[in-house]
Protein backbone atom coordinates (compact mmCIF):
# COMPACT_ATOMS: atom_id res chain seq x y z
CA UNK A 1 0.00 0.00 0.00
CA UNK A 2 1.30 3.30 -1.17
CA UNK A 3 1.29 6.13 1.26
CA UNK A 4 2.64 8.61 -0.60
CA UNK A 5 -0.69 10.63 -0.51
CA UNK A 6 -1.50 10.58 3.20
CA UNK A 7 -1.58 14.06 5.25
CA UNK A 8 0.61 13.90 8.14
CA UNK A 9 4.02 13.30 6.51
CA UNK A 10 7.17 13.54 8.34
CA UNK A 11 8.97 14.01 4.85
CA UNK A 12 7.40 14.12 1.28
CA UNK A 13 9.03 14.46 -1.56
CA UNK A 14 6.96 15.70 -4.82
CA UNK A 15 8.10 15.38 -8.34
CA UNK A 16 11.94 15.99 -7.58
CA UNK A 17 14.31 16.10 -9.83
CA UNK A 18 18.05 16.16 -10.22
CA UNK A 19 20.92 17.23 -13.10
CA UNK A 20 24.36 17.12 -12.83
CA UNK A 21 24.98 19.04 -16.67
CA UNK A 22 23.46 16.52 -18.49
CA UNK A 23 23.03 13.33 -16.52
CA UNK A 24 19.63 12.47 -15.24
CA UNK A 25 20.43 11.72 -11.38
CA UNK A 26 16.50 11.75 -10.16
CA UNK A 27 14.13 12.07 -12.59
CA UNK A 28 10.28 12.89 -11.17
CA UNK A 29 10.94 11.19 -7.74
CA UNK A 30 7.76 10.98 -5.10
CA UNK A 31 7.18 9.46 -1.94
CA UNK A 32 6.09 10.08 1.42
CA UNK A 33 7.32 8.54 5.18
CA UNK A 34 5.00 8.63 7.98
CA UNK A 35 6.70 9.10 11.59
CA UNK A 36 8.00 6.18 13.01
CA UNK A 37 8.37 4.10 9.80
CA UNK A 38 11.16 2.37 8.57
CA UNK A 39 11.70 1.94 5.19
CA UNK A 40 14.13 0.44 3.12
CA UNK A 41 15.41 2.32 -0.29
CA UNK A 42 17.44 0.08 -2.64
CA UNK A 43 18.90 0.39 -6.12
CA UNK A 44 22.14 -0.77 -7.65
CA UNK A 45 24.85 1.50 -7.68
CA UNK A 46 24.24 4.70 -9.37
CA UNK A 47 20.74 4.29 -9.18
CA UNK A 48 20.62 8.16 -7.34
CA UNK A 49 20.31 6.65 -3.41
CA UNK A 50 23.11 9.18 -1.95
CA UNK A 51 22.01 11.98 -4.53
CA UNK A 52 18.50 11.17 -3.13
CA UNK A 53 20.05 11.87 0.70
CA UNK A 54 21.58 14.87 -0.51
CA UNK A 55 18.76 16.36 -1.92
CA UNK A 56 17.02 15.67 1.47
CA UNK A 57 19.55 16.90 3.58
CA UNK A 58 20.39 20.33 1.54
CA UNK A 59 23.69 19.27 0.50
CA UNK A 60 22.64 19.32 -2.97
CA UNK A 61 19.76 21.71 -4.06
CA UNK A 62 17.02 20.00 -6.35
CA UNK A 63 16.68 20.69 -9.37
CA UNK A 64 12.68 20.72 -9.64
CA UNK A 65 9.85 19.40 -7.36
CA UNK A 66 9.18 19.97 -3.87
CA UNK A 67 10.44 18.48 -0.32
CA UNK A 68 7.94 18.92 2.54
CA UNK A 69 9.26 18.34 6.16
CA UNK A 70 6.76 18.30 8.40
CA UNK A 71 4.70 20.35 6.34
CA UNK A 72 7.35 23.01 5.47
CA UNK A 73 9.21 23.10 2.34
CA UNK A 74 12.69 22.66 3.00
CA UNK A 75 14.27 21.97 -0.46
CA UNK A 76 16.44 25.28 -0.15
CA UNK A 77 17.62 24.48 3.01
CA UNK A 78 21.30 24.63 4.26
CA UNK A 79 22.91 21.58 5.47
CA UNK A 80 22.84 22.52 9.31
CA UNK A 81 19.64 23.48 8.85
CA UNK A 82 18.55 20.20 7.84
CA UNK A 83 20.61 18.46 11.10
CA UNK A 84 18.76 21.34 13.37
CA UNK A 85 15.51 20.88 11.99
CA UNK A 86 15.87 16.58 12.69
CA UNK A 87 16.78 15.34 9.76
CA UNK A 88 20.11 13.35 10.09
CA UNK A 89 21.86 11.32 7.83
CA UNK A 90 25.09 8.94 7.75
CA UNK A 91 27.57 9.61 4.64
CA UNK A 92 28.33 6.30 2.74
CA UNK A 93 32.22 7.17 3.04
CA UNK A 94 31.82 8.11 6.96
CA UNK A 95 32.96 11.45 8.13
CA UNK A 96 34.43 11.91 11.25
CA UNK A 97 36.45 14.54 12.76
CA UNK A 98 39.36 11.95 12.62
CA UNK A 99 41.65 13.90 15.47
CA UNK A 100 38.87 14.14 17.86
CA UNK A 101 37.96 11.17 20.72
CA UNK A 102 34.92 9.05 19.99
CA UNK A 103 33.44 11.22 22.89
CA UNK A 104 34.33 14.43 21.15
CA UNK A 105 32.82 13.48 17.64
CA UNK A 106 29.35 12.68 19.45
CA UNK A 107 29.25 15.76 21.76
CA UNK A 108 29.63 18.10 18.25
CA UNK A 109 26.60 16.25 17.41
CA UNK A 110 24.46 16.58 20.45
CA UNK A 111 25.87 20.48 20.92
CA UNK A 112 25.03 21.59 17.54
CA UNK A 113 21.86 19.08 16.07
CA UNK A 114 20.81 18.17 19.33
CA UNK A 115 20.44 21.34 21.01
CA UNK A 116 22.73 20.66 23.99
CA UNK A 117 22.75 24.07 26.25
CA UNK A 118 26.58 23.68 27.05
CA UNK A 119 29.29 21.67 26.02
CA UNK A 120 29.26 20.03 29.29
CA UNK A 121 25.19 19.12 28.57
CA UNK A 122 26.31 17.73 25.13
CA UNK A 123 29.28 15.43 26.51
CA UNK A 124 26.39 14.30 28.76
CA UNK A 125 24.30 13.31 25.96
CA UNK A 126 27.21 12.17 23.69
CA UNK A 127 28.30 9.43 26.70
CA UNK A 128 24.71 8.17 26.64
CA UNK A 129 24.38 7.62 22.45
CA UNK A 130 27.72 6.51 22.96
CA UNK A 131 26.53 3.72 25.54
CA UNK A 132 23.54 2.74 23.33
CA UNK A 133 25.57 2.22 20.50
CA UNK A 134 28.27 0.09 22.74
CA UNK A 135 31.18 2.52 21.95
CA UNK A 136 31.59 3.63 25.32
CA UNK A 137 35.05 1.83 26.11
CA UNK A 138 36.27 3.19 23.07
CA UNK A 139 35.49 6.77 24.12
CA UNK A 140 38.66 8.44 24.08
CA UNK A 141 40.52 7.14 21.48
CA UNK A 142 40.69 9.16 18.43
CA UNK A 143 38.31 8.17 16.01
CA UNK A 144 40.86 8.16 12.72
CA UNK A 145 41.99 4.80 15.57
CA UNK A 146 38.53 2.81 15.05
CA UNK A 147 38.24 -0.06 12.71
CA UNK A 148 35.44 0.38 10.11
CA UNK A 149 32.66 -1.71 12.00
CA UNK A 150 33.12 0.94 15.07
CA UNK A 151 33.36 3.98 12.46
CA UNK A 152 29.77 3.20 11.03
CA UNK A 153 28.75 2.78 15.24
CA UNK A 154 30.60 6.29 15.46
CA UNK A 155 28.46 7.54 12.79
CA UNK A 156 24.89 5.88 14.47
CA UNK A 157 25.99 7.68 17.64
CA UNK A 158 26.45 10.91 16.47
CA UNK A 159 23.83 10.95 14.24
CA UNK A 160 21.44 10.04 17.49
CA UNK A 161 22.99 12.45 19.34
CA UNK A 162 21.56 14.82 17.44
CA UNK A 163 17.79 13.25 18.79
CA UNK A 164 16.61 13.12 14.40
CA UNK A 165 13.25 12.96 13.77
CA UNK A 166 14.32 11.56 10.68
CA UNK A 167 17.28 8.92 10.09
CA UNK A 168 18.52 8.17 6.44
CA UNK A 169 21.34 5.58 6.68
CA UNK A 170 23.39 6.02 2.95
CA UNK A 171 24.87 1.65 3.15
CA UNK A 172 25.65 1.75 6.77
CA UNK A 173 26.06 -1.96 5.98
CA UNK A 174 28.64 -1.56 3.30
CA UNK A 175 32.24 -3.49 3.75
CA UNK A 176 30.94 -4.87 7.17
CA UNK A 177 31.02 -8.66 8.09
CA UNK A 178 28.17 -10.49 8.43
CA UNK A 179 28.37 -10.64 12.25
CA UNK A 180 28.86 -6.84 12.08
CA UNK A 181 25.78 -6.46 9.84
CA UNK A 182 23.90 -8.49 12.53
CA UNK A 183 25.20 -6.49 15.35
CA UNK A 184 24.47 -3.00 13.20
CA UNK A 185 20.76 -4.02 12.23
CA UNK A 186 20.06 -4.94 15.72
CA UNK A 187 20.94 -0.97 16.74
CA UNK A 188 19.14 0.28 13.80
CA UNK A 189 16.08 -1.92 14.85
CA UNK A 190 16.38 -0.44 18.71
CA UNK A 191 16.74 2.98 17.34
CA UNK A 192 13.66 2.74 15.23
CA UNK A 193 11.92 1.10 18.19
CA UNK A 194 12.49 4.93 19.62
CA UNK A 195 10.09 5.88 17.33
CA UNK A 196 12.90 7.89 14.74
CA UNK A 197 11.34 7.50 10.92
CA UNK A 198 14.58 5.13 9.69
CA UNK A 199 15.19 5.55 5.70
CA UNK A 200 17.78 2.38 5.70
CA UNK A 201 19.52 3.07 1.88
CA UNK A 202 20.87 -0.11 0.78
CA UNK A 203 21.91 -1.48 -2.40
CA UNK A 204 21.58 -5.04 -1.02
CA UNK A 205 18.57 -6.41 -0.92
CA UNK A 206 18.28 -8.93 1.78
CA UNK A 207 19.57 -6.76 4.69
CA UNK A 208 17.11 -4.04 4.51
CA UNK A 209 14.37 -7.11 4.31
CA UNK A 210 14.60 -7.88 7.77
CA UNK A 211 14.11 -4.49 9.05
CA UNK A 212 11.73 -2.83 6.62
CA UNK A 213 8.07 -3.87 5.90
CA UNK A 214 7.80 -1.18 3.16
CA UNK A 215 10.43 -0.97 0.27
CA UNK A 216 11.34 1.90 -2.40
CA UNK A 217 12.66 0.97 -5.36
CA UNK A 218 15.36 3.68 -7.28
CA UNK A 219 16.59 2.81 -10.59
CA UNK A 220 18.03 5.54 -12.92
CA UNK A 221 16.72 7.85 -11.01
CA UNK A 222 13.26 7.07 -10.86
CA UNK A 223 11.26 5.59 -8.30
CA UNK A 224 10.11 2.18 -9.92
CA UNK A 225 8.37 0.52 -7.03
CA UNK A 226 7.10 1.67 -3.35
CA UNK A 227 5.30 -0.70 -1.02
CA UNK A 228 5.04 -3.55 0.87
CA UNK A 229 8.60 -5.74 1.15
CA UNK A 230 6.95 -9.01 0.33
CA UNK A 231 5.04 -7.47 -2.99
CA UNK A 232 8.47 -5.43 -4.39
CA UNK A 233 10.93 -8.77 -4.03
CA UNK A 234 8.56 -10.40 -6.54
CA UNK A 235 7.85 -7.12 -8.80
CA UNK A 236 9.62 -8.33 -12.29
CA UNK A 237 10.12 -4.79 -12.67
CA UNK A 238 12.50 -4.72 -9.94
CA UNK A 239 14.40 -8.36 -10.44
CA UNK A 240 14.94 -6.91 -13.91
CA UNK A 241 16.57 -3.85 -12.59
CA UNK A 242 18.77 -6.22 -10.30
CA UNK A 243 19.51 -8.93 -11.64
CA UNK A 244 19.29 -7.75 -15.68
CA UNK A 245 16.41 -9.08 -17.93
CA UNK A 246 17.70 -12.59 -19.22
CA UNK A 247 17.77 -13.76 -15.50
CA UNK A 248 14.74 -12.08 -14.61
CA UNK A 249 12.99 -14.25 -17.42
CA UNK A 250 14.71 -17.16 -16.74
CA UNK A 251 13.47 -16.64 -13.08
CA UNK A 252 10.28 -16.68 -13.97
CA UNK A 253 10.07 -19.92 -16.48
CA UNK A 254 11.41 -21.90 -13.37
CA UNK A 255 8.21 -19.94 -11.19
CA UNK A 256 5.85 -21.14 -13.75
CA UNK A 257 7.20 -24.51 -14.86
CA UNK B 1 45.31 20.43 20.79
CA UNK B 2 45.18 21.99 24.31
CA UNK B 3 48.74 23.60 25.63
CA UNK B 4 50.25 21.81 28.69
CA UNK B 5 51.32 23.37 32.00
CA UNK B 6 54.98 24.25 30.52
CA UNK B 7 53.09 26.57 28.04
CA UNK B 8 50.73 28.04 30.43
CA UNK B 9 54.15 28.60 32.41
CA UNK B 10 55.90 29.84 29.48
CA UNK B 11 53.31 32.01 28.60
CA UNK B 12 52.94 33.83 31.91
CA UNK B 13 56.94 33.96 32.47
CA UNK B 14 56.65 35.32 28.91
CA UNK B 15 54.85 38.38 29.12
CA UNK B 16 56.22 39.10 32.80
CA UNK B 17 59.61 39.58 31.23
CA UNK B 18 58.35 41.83 28.52
CA UNK B 19 55.94 43.74 31.30
CA UNK B 20 59.56 44.41 33.25
CA UNK B 21 61.74 45.40 30.91
CA UNK B 22 60.91 48.78 31.70
CA UNK B 23 62.34 48.60 35.38
CA UNK B 24 66.03 47.27 34.21
CA UNK B 25 66.45 47.46 30.17
CA UNK B 26 67.44 49.99 28.36
CA UNK B 27 65.03 51.55 25.16
CA UNK B 28 65.87 49.61 22.57
CA UNK B 29 64.77 46.38 24.85
CA UNK B 30 61.84 47.92 25.67
CA UNK B 31 61.42 48.98 21.89
CA UNK B 32 61.80 45.28 21.25
CA UNK B 33 59.57 43.53 24.18
CA UNK B 34 56.89 45.93 22.40
CA UNK B 35 57.35 44.31 18.96
CA UNK B 36 57.49 41.03 20.60
CA UNK B 37 54.27 41.77 22.16
CA UNK B 38 52.70 43.18 18.94
CA UNK B 39 53.81 40.14 16.96
CA UNK B 40 52.36 38.19 19.73
CA UNK B 41 49.14 39.31 19.55
CA UNK B 42 49.20 39.37 15.56
CA UNK B 43 49.89 35.48 15.87
CA UNK B 44 47.13 34.95 18.67
CA UNK B 45 44.90 36.89 16.26
CA UNK B 46 45.76 34.47 13.09
CA UNK B 47 45.19 31.76 15.36
CA UNK B 48 41.43 31.53 15.35
CA UNK B 49 41.09 31.34 11.52
CA UNK B 50 44.45 29.60 10.80
CA UNK B 51 45.08 27.54 13.97
CA UNK B 52 41.52 27.01 15.29
CA UNK B 53 39.80 26.85 12.00
CA UNK B 54 42.68 25.26 9.59
CA UNK B 55 42.14 28.16 6.63
CA UNK B 56 45.44 29.55 5.72
CA UNK B 57 45.08 33.00 5.94
CA UNK B 58 47.18 35.49 4.68
CA UNK B 59 45.15 38.29 5.20
CA UNK B 60 47.32 39.89 8.88
CA UNK B 61 48.72 42.42 6.64
CA UNK B 62 45.42 43.87 5.52
CA UNK B 63 43.91 43.83 8.66
CA UNK B 64 47.01 45.61 10.54
CA UNK B 65 47.55 48.18 7.70
CA UNK B 66 43.87 49.03 6.89
CA UNK B 67 44.23 49.57 11.29
CA UNK B 68 46.79 51.87 10.59
CA UNK B 69 44.85 53.83 8.01
CA UNK B 70 41.93 53.99 9.88
CA UNK B 71 43.12 55.39 13.15
CA UNK B 72 45.60 57.61 11.30
CA UNK B 73 42.55 59.92 9.57
CA UNK B 74 40.06 59.29 12.93
CA UNK B 75 43.52 61.24 14.81
CA UNK B 76 43.70 63.53 11.61
CA UNK B 77 39.83 64.60 12.17
CA UNK B 78 40.70 65.44 15.63
CA UNK B 79 39.43 62.16 16.90
CA UNK B 80 41.51 61.43 20.36
CA UNK B 81 44.06 58.35 20.12
CA UNK B 82 42.20 55.54 22.04
CA UNK B 83 39.15 56.54 20.53
CA UNK B 84 40.56 56.50 16.76
CA UNK B 85 42.05 52.91 17.70
CA UNK B 86 38.51 51.67 18.99
CA UNK B 87 36.61 52.94 15.73
CA UNK B 88 39.80 51.47 13.70
CA UNK B 89 39.02 48.12 15.51
CA UNK B 90 35.42 47.78 14.75
CA UNK B 91 35.54 49.21 11.35
CA UNK B 92 38.19 46.47 10.27
CA UNK B 93 35.78 44.13 11.99
CA UNK B 94 32.48 44.83 9.80
CA UNK B 95 35.00 44.71 6.51
CA UNK B 96 36.52 41.28 7.92
CA UNK B 97 32.76 40.32 8.81
CA UNK B 98 32.08 41.13 4.99
CA UNK B 99 34.83 40.26 3.20
CA UNK B 100 35.12 36.87 5.29
CA UNK B 101 30.94 35.95 3.89
CA UNK B 102 32.91 36.33 0.34
CA UNK B 103 35.78 34.71 0.26
CA UNK B 104 35.84 31.79 2.81
CA UNK B 105 33.91 30.25 0.24
CA UNK B 106 37.31 29.18 -1.16
CA UNK B 107 39.02 26.27 0.38
CA UNK B 108 42.60 25.87 1.00
CA UNK B 109 45.05 27.00 -1.98
CA UNK B 110 42.61 29.28 -3.23
CA UNK B 111 41.44 30.38 0.11
CA UNK B 112 45.20 31.02 1.05
CA UNK B 113 45.79 32.66 -2.18
CA UNK B 114 42.32 34.72 -2.02
CA UNK B 115 43.59 35.75 1.25
CA UNK B 116 46.63 37.21 -0.07
CA UNK B 117 44.92 39.19 -2.38
CA UNK B 118 43.53 41.00 -0.07
CA UNK B 119 46.79 42.47 0.92
CA UNK B 120 47.23 44.24 -2.25
CA UNK B 121 43.92 45.10 -3.23
CA UNK B 122 44.35 46.77 -0.29
CA UNK B 123 47.62 48.50 -0.41
CA UNK B 124 46.84 49.45 -4.05
CA UNK B 125 43.35 51.11 -3.16
CA UNK B 126 45.05 52.80 -0.29
CA UNK B 127 48.20 53.88 -2.13
CA UNK B 128 45.94 55.66 -5.03
CA UNK B 129 42.71 56.64 -2.90
CA UNK B 130 45.23 59.72 -2.61
CA UNK B 131 42.44 62.51 -1.34
CA UNK B 132 41.68 60.11 1.55
CA UNK B 133 45.11 58.74 2.77
CA UNK B 134 47.60 60.96 1.06
CA UNK B 135 48.85 58.45 -1.73
CA UNK B 136 52.39 57.59 -1.57
CA UNK B 137 53.58 60.18 0.25
CA UNK B 138 52.03 58.78 3.58
CA UNK B 139 50.45 60.29 6.32
CA UNK B 140 51.99 62.34 9.52
CA UNK B 141 50.40 61.62 13.33
CA UNK B 142 49.39 64.30 15.57
CA UNK B 143 53.20 63.72 17.60
CA UNK B 144 52.67 62.62 21.51
CA UNK B 145 54.90 65.21 22.55
CA UNK B 146 56.29 62.31 25.41
CA UNK B 147 59.61 61.86 26.91
CA UNK B 148 61.18 58.96 25.05
CA UNK B 149 61.21 56.24 27.60
CA UNK B 150 57.51 57.44 28.71
CA UNK B 151 56.44 57.47 24.84
CA UNK B 152 58.27 53.44 24.67
CA UNK B 153 56.73 52.28 27.65
CA UNK B 154 53.28 53.67 27.09
CA UNK B 155 53.27 51.66 23.96
CA UNK B 156 54.64 48.81 25.23
CA UNK B 157 51.70 48.09 27.46
CA UNK B 158 49.41 49.08 25.29
CA UNK B 159 50.75 45.96 23.23
CA UNK B 160 50.60 44.08 26.01
CA UNK B 161 46.90 44.92 26.14
CA UNK B 162 46.52 43.43 23.01
CA UNK B 163 48.20 40.67 23.50
CA UNK B 164 46.33 39.71 26.95
CA UNK B 165 43.01 40.82 25.02
CA UNK B 166 43.67 38.33 21.81
CA UNK B 167 44.70 35.55 24.63
CA UNK B 168 41.42 36.20 26.96
CA UNK B 169 39.28 35.88 23.43
CA UNK B 170 41.08 32.43 22.90
CA UNK B 171 40.99 31.55 26.29
CA UNK B 172 36.94 31.83 26.27
CA UNK B 173 36.46 30.85 22.50
CA UNK B 174 38.41 27.80 22.94
CA UNK B 175 35.91 26.99 26.10
CA UNK B 176 32.76 27.80 24.34
CA UNK B 177 30.31 26.51 21.43
CA UNK B 178 32.10 28.51 18.56
CA UNK B 179 35.86 27.04 19.57
CA UNK B 180 34.60 23.63 19.33
CA UNK B 181 32.79 23.99 16.01
CA UNK B 182 35.65 25.84 14.80
CA UNK B 183 37.89 22.83 15.47
CA UNK B 184 35.22 20.70 13.62
CA UNK B 185 35.35 22.38 10.60
CA UNK B 186 39.10 22.30 10.92
CA UNK B 187 38.62 18.52 10.73
CA UNK B 188 35.78 17.91 8.43
CA UNK B 189 33.92 20.88 7.18
CA UNK B 190 31.49 18.50 5.57
CA UNK B 191 31.08 16.53 8.58
CA UNK B 192 30.69 19.97 10.50
CA UNK B 193 27.77 21.18 8.21
CA UNK B 194 25.93 17.48 8.94
CA UNK B 195 26.42 17.94 12.33
CA UNK B 196 24.30 21.42 12.54
CA UNK B 197 27.25 23.72 12.58
CA UNK B 198 26.64 26.67 10.12
CA UNK B 199 29.68 26.83 9.02
CA UNK B 200 30.07 29.75 7.05
CA UNK B 201 28.79 32.12 10.29
CA UNK B 202 31.22 30.24 12.67
CA UNK B 203 34.20 30.85 10.03
CA UNK B 204 33.29 34.59 9.39
CA UNK B 205 33.13 34.63 13.14
CA UNK B 206 36.64 33.32 13.24
CA UNK B 207 38.00 35.41 10.32
CA UNK B 208 37.16 38.98 12.32
CA UNK B 209 38.22 37.98 15.59
CA UNK B 210 41.46 37.02 13.53
CA UNK B 211 40.86 40.90 12.10
CA UNK B 212 40.99 42.80 15.54
CA UNK B 213 43.20 42.66 17.05
CA UNK B 214 45.14 42.75 14.32
CA UNK B 215 43.65 46.57 13.37
CA UNK B 216 44.22 48.06 16.89
CA UNK B 217 47.74 46.59 16.68
CA UNK B 218 47.77 48.53 13.81
CA UNK B 219 46.19 51.85 14.87
CA UNK B 220 48.15 51.78 17.60
CA UNK B 221 51.46 51.25 16.10
CA UNK B 222 50.14 54.38 13.59
CA UNK B 223 50.32 56.47 16.44
CA UNK B 224 53.43 54.85 18.10
CA UNK B 225 55.75 55.42 14.93
CA UNK B 226 53.85 59.24 14.25
CA UNK B 227 53.84 58.29 10.06
CA UNK B 228 52.44 55.91 8.11
CA UNK B 229 53.14 54.25 4.34
CA UNK B 230 51.28 52.32 2.18
CA UNK B 231 54.32 49.67 1.86
CA UNK B 232 55.14 49.74 5.70
CA UNK B 233 51.75 49.26 6.62
CA UNK B 234 50.66 46.60 4.22
CA UNK B 235 53.66 44.28 4.12
CA UNK B 236 53.63 41.41 2.20
CA UNK B 237 56.55 39.98 4.71
CA UNK B 238 54.53 40.50 7.59
CA UNK B 239 51.30 38.45 6.27
CA UNK B 240 54.04 35.82 5.71
CA UNK B 241 55.80 35.85 9.34
CA UNK B 242 52.62 36.03 11.18
CA UNK B 243 51.24 32.41 10.57
CA UNK B 244 55.02 31.44 10.48
CA UNK B 245 55.59 33.14 14.15
CA UNK B 246 52.12 30.77 15.65
CA UNK B 247 53.03 27.46 13.67
CA UNK B 248 56.47 27.73 14.99
CA UNK B 249 54.98 27.81 18.32
CA UNK B 250 52.40 25.78 17.65
CA UNK B 251 49.02 26.51 15.72
CA UNK B 252 45.84 25.70 17.34
CA UNK B 253 47.04 26.13 21.06
CA UNK B 254 46.46 29.07 22.99
CA UNK B 255 49.84 29.81 23.66
CA UNK B 256 51.93 28.42 20.90
CA UNK B 257 51.02 31.58 18.82
CA UNK B 258 52.34 34.19 21.48
CA UNK B 259 55.85 32.25 22.46
CA UNK B 260 56.56 31.37 18.48
CA UNK B 261 56.33 35.04 17.94
CA UNK B 262 58.84 35.52 20.84
CA UNK B 263 61.10 33.10 19.36
CA UNK B 264 60.93 34.78 16.11
CA UNK B 265 61.37 37.91 16.77
CA UNK B 266 64.19 37.24 19.29
CA UNK B 267 65.83 34.98 16.10
CA UNK B 268 65.20 37.78 14.17
CA UNK B 269 66.95 40.79 16.03
CA UNK B 270 70.33 38.39 16.58
CA UNK B 271 70.01 37.70 12.65
CA UNK B 272 69.32 41.31 12.07
CA UNK B 273 71.95 42.48 13.62
CA UNK B 274 74.76 40.06 12.57
CA UNK B 275 73.71 39.42 9.09
CA UNK B 276 71.80 41.32 7.73
CA UNK B 277 71.48 40.38 4.02
CA UNK B 278 70.89 36.61 5.52
CA UNK B 279 67.25 38.31 7.03
CA UNK B 280 64.78 36.30 4.27
CA UNK B 281 67.32 33.51 3.66
CA UNK B 282 66.51 32.59 7.07
CA UNK B 283 62.96 32.82 7.29
CA UNK B 284 62.97 30.87 4.50
CA UNK B 285 64.85 28.13 5.84
CA UNK B 286 62.95 28.55 9.06
CA UNK B 287 59.24 27.75 7.04
CA UNK B 288 61.27 24.55 5.54
CA UNK B 289 62.00 23.00 8.29
CA UNK B 290 58.48 23.73 10.17
CA UNK B 291 56.82 22.05 6.90
CA UNK B 292 58.80 18.99 6.99
CA UNK B 293 60.36 18.44 10.45
CA UNK B 294 57.54 20.43 12.86
CA UNK B 295 54.20 20.54 11.58
CA UNK B 296 52.73 20.53 15.25
CA UNK B 297 55.09 23.62 16.40
CA UNK B 298 57.97 23.69 18.84
CA UNK B 299 55.55 23.06 21.89
CA UNK B 300 54.66 19.98 19.93
CA UNK B 301 58.07 18.68 20.61
CA UNK B 302 57.93 18.74 24.65
CA UNK B 303 54.79 16.89 23.92
CA UNK B 304 56.18 14.47 21.81
CA UNK B 305 58.80 13.75 24.24
CA UNK B 306 56.18 13.26 27.22
CA UNK B 307 53.70 11.02 25.06
CA UNK B 308 57.23 8.96 24.38
CA UNK B 309 57.95 8.24 28.08
CA UNK B 310 54.51 8.09 28.61
CA UNK B 311 54.23 5.16 26.53
CA UNK B 312 57.08 3.70 28.13
CA UNK B 313 56.49 3.55 31.21
N1 LIG C 1 28.15 15.58 -7.51
C1 LIG C 1 27.93 14.87 -8.64
N2 LIG C 1 28.28 15.39 -9.83
C2 LIG C 1 28.04 14.69 -10.97
N3 LIG C 1 27.47 13.49 -11.03
C3 LIG C 1 27.10 12.93 -9.87
C4 LIG C 1 27.31 13.59 -8.61
N4 LIG C 1 26.83 12.79 -7.61
C5 LIG C 1 26.35 11.70 -8.22
N5 LIG C 1 26.50 11.77 -9.57
C6 LIG C 1 26.04 10.78 -10.55
O1 LIG C 1 24.67 10.54 -10.29
C7 LIG C 1 24.37 9.17 -10.44
C8 LIG C 1 23.78 8.62 -9.15
O2 LIG C 1 24.80 8.55 -8.18
P1 LIG C 1 24.54 8.16 -6.66
O3 LIG C 1 23.42 8.98 -6.16
O4 LIG C 1 25.82 8.24 -5.95
O5 LIG C 1 24.09 6.64 -6.81
P2 LIG C 1 23.97 5.51 -5.69
O6 LIG C 1 24.15 6.13 -4.36
O7 LIG C 1 22.60 4.95 -5.90
O8 LIG C 1 25.02 4.51 -6.00
C9 LIG C 1 25.67 8.46 -10.84
O9 LIG C 1 25.67 8.34 -12.24
C10 LIG C 1 26.72 9.44 -10.38
O10 LIG C 1 27.87 9.33 -11.17
MG1 LIG D 1 25.47 5.74 -2.87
Amino acid sequence: MSTSTTGDAILKLDGVSKTFGGLKALTDVSFALQPGEVVGLIGPNGAGKTTLVNVVTGNLRPSSGSILFEGKDVAAQKPHEAARRGLARTFQIVQPFPQMTVLENVTAGALFGGGAASVGDARDMARTSLDFVGLAPLADRPAAQLALAARKRLELAKSLAMNPKVLMLDEVNAGLNSSEIDGALALIRSIAERGVTVLIIEHLMKVVLSLSKRLLVLHHGQMIADGPSREIVADERVIEAYLGQKYAAKLKERHHG
Amino acid sequence: MKSGPLAYLLLAAGILVLATTPLYADNYVVRTAAIVAMYGALATSWNFIGGFTGYPSFSTAAFFGLGCYVGAICQRAGVPMIAAWLIATLMVGVFAALLGAIILRLRGHYFAIGSIAVVEVCRLVVSSWSSLTGGGDGLNLPLLHWPPEELMRFFLFVMLGILVLSLIATFLVDRARLGFGLRCIHQNEDAAAMVGIDTTRYKVAAYTLSAIFCAAAGAAYASWTGYIDPTESFQILMTVKVPVMAMLGGAGTLAGPFLGAAAFVLLEEVFWANFLDWNRAILGVVIVLLVFFLPGGLLSLHLRRRAKSGGAA
